[in-house]
């Protein structure tokens, strides 16, 4: 079964070293890690990015947090001062790789990502029409 | 006894409204993390125009809400705000205290890591090849705008071993900021690599302020309380290294595993070689145990002897850019926005105008998915056209904009609309180059003075 890596849970952070960005990709449970571990290599990153990254991918494994951590080189347009893209810093990167669909085990295929529930801003917001 | 620390600024443009929960919380050390690869860029800007400038301008501000307790004796402020300019910083933070009547407090300043004065003499003993793209020096774009060497802690603890109150450096690595008090009080070896690990990794989940305390968090990040009110985030760190990571409690935010987690791989290469100038140290040997009521206790880091070598990043000129946005309405909003930036592409070319790059990004279709966005058949209500150039000099980048305005009356089809008002002014670009120097380059030129506000 496919799955993108979003909807099995995978949480994600991005951060930038001149013109290399680092995605790292957090399971939710070992049982997870131990598919992502085995699907999510480099290789298939690099495919996924595209021309978004244009040198080579690394991939280093934290088992201790369950997580991924990707390195993609020649990933920024030049780096952040000189780069031209509006996402200069590659903040984005991490919701792009959680987009890669893998094959799960039927098992683990009834997973869904938990959809965001933010009342409180509606009312925050609502807040401020009455206001108006 | 454990020390406790406290990371009160992430980056330049952080807010210091958030050291008041620190210093409410009550920290032995406050630590200003101040300084990205882009914040010397930016602070190199200042100091071209005004050479008393060049360190971050909101100081005053951190200095204002955190040198009455520095003055009560309740804590001691160390900071990298110096940026390119530390020496102006320290003069900054003497005037600042004078100003709200806090003599006799003791202001350290930490100097050397800028090589820009000393590069002919330092080029003759290190390669100082591209670390990324492996180019030799020689390749380098000159003239150098900077040149700074990321500095450990061994400065800031010669600074606290003299008493100083408060601690003003340039270009110190973020970790060492906070692995400089660790040393200081817990008397940690230069070789007692586990322990320098240990407090090189503390430094690394406190350095990101509000990014440990769920802030900038993927999962459920709709579920952290009071999102507006993010406290900044707090380690008791113990003899042995080990820490446990916390917030003020009558703030908002959550220190969790998963928090935690989420920072400890933030600008991360290998885990398992992370390459501080004081050790090398090994993130995946944590053990991160949730304790619940936003504790997070991180223990068991190893570490590995330093490297002979400091990162250094110069910078240089890049050329000019400028960008241009419009909006398009349904039906066909894509199709219309690839087409006007084709146009307009096709304008600047017959105008004899030459761009050197250009970026295309169509907010709403694939600006920031690229190619990782799965083709679809939706329409989209609405599409953000964003072009960007960049140019050998500004006028240029600021005449290609111009082709783009009559484009009001003159564009392919119906729908196009302004975002905003005004355009953006040509910009200057700056390319890092980072590298490696021998420390023993770099080491003899590092001071430490200390000054006592009058």
């Amino acid at each position: 079964m496919r799955r993108r890596l979003h909807d099995l849970g995978c949480g994600y952070r991005a951060g930038d070293k001149g013109d290399i960005a680092n995605v790292a990709l957090f399971a939710p449970d070992p049982a997870i890690f131990d598919v992502i571990r085995e699907a999510v290599t480099a290789e298939r990153v690099r495919a996924h990015f595209g021309r978004l990254v244009r040198g080579p991918v690394e991939r280093y494994a934290a088992e201790n947090v369950l997580a991924l951590n990707f390195v993609l080189h020649d990933a920024l347009g030049g780096g952040a001062p000189r780069s031209l893209r509006a996402d200069n810093l590659g903040k984005t990167l991490g919701g792009a790789l959680v987009r890669l669909e893998i094959d799960v085990p039927a098992d683990l295929a009834d997973r869904s990502a938990a959809r965001p529930d933010v009342r409180w801003a509606d009312q925050i917001l609502d807040g401020l029409a009455a206001d108006g | 006894m454990g020390v406790r620390v406290g990371g009160g600024q992430g980056f330049y443009g952080d807010t210091p409204r958030a050291v008041t929960g620190l210093l409410d919380a009550g920290v032995d050390y406050l630590c200003l993390e101040a300084l990205a690869e882009l914040t010397l860029a930016i602070l190199q800007k200042d100091r071209q125009k005004d050479e008393a400038k060049g360190f971050t301008r909101d100081l005053p501000a951190y200095l204002q809400a955190a040198l009455p307790a520095v003055a009560a004796g309740r804590m001691k402020l160390i900071t990298n705000a110096g940026g390119i300019n530390p020496a102006a910083a320290a003069r900054c933070t003497i005037d600042t205290a004078r100003a709200l009547g806090l003599s006799g407090i003791r202001v350290a300043t930490v100097l050397g890591d800028d090589l820009l004065a000393r590069l002919d003499a330092i080029q003759g003993s290190a390669p100082l090849a591209n670390l990324e793209s492996g180019a030799p020096f020689v390749d380098f774009p000159q003239p150098v705008l900077f040149a700074a060497a990321y500095l450990g802690a061994r400065p800031i603890v010669e600074a606290l071993a003299r008493d100083a109150d408060v601690v003003v450096t340039g270009r110190v690595a973020d970790a060492a900021l906070f692995l400089a008090p660790l040393v200081h009080e817990h008397g940690w070896a230069w070789d007692d690599w586990d322990r320098l690990a240990a407090g090189t990794l503390v430094g690394h989940l406190l350095e990101c302020s509000g990014q440990s305390a769920g802030g900038n968090l993927s999962l459920d990040w709709w579920t952290v309380p009071r999102p507006w009110d993010l406290p900044y985030p707090i380690a008791d760190v113990d003899p042995d290294g080990s820490a446990v990571l916390t917030k003020p409690a009558s703030s908002g935010g959550r220190v969790s595993f998963d928090t935690i987690r989420h920072q400890l791989l933030y600008e991360v290469h290998d885990p398992a070689a992370y390459l501080a100038p004081d050790v090398v140290a090994d993130f995946t040997a944590a053990r991160v145990v949730d304790q619940g009521d936003d504790r997070v206790r991180v223990s068991g880091v190893r570490g590995a002897p330093a490297t002979p070598t400091y990162k250094a990043l110069l910078c240089h000129h890049a050329g000019w850019a400028s960008e241009a946005r419009v909006g398009f309405s349904w039906p066909d909003a894509a199709e219309k926005a690839t087409a006007t930036a084709a146009i307009f592409t096709e304008r600047v070319r017959s105008a004899g105008l030459t761009v050197d790059e250009w970026c295309v990004e169509r907010w709403g279709v694939d600006a920031l998915g690229g190619p990782t966005v799965p083709g679809t058949d939706a329409e989209a209500p609405e599409v953000l056209l964003r072009v960007a150039w960049r140019c050998a000099d500004p006028r240029t980048a600021a005449l290609v904009g111009r082709e783009l305005v009559p484009l009001t009356l003159s564009g392919p089809a119906a729908g196009m609309t302004g975002v905003g008002r005004g355009g953006a002014a040509p910009s200057e670009l700056l390319g890092l180059w980072p590298t490696l120097v021998d420390k023993t380059l770099v080491d003899p030129h590092v001071t430490v003075s200390v000054d006592v506000v009058p």
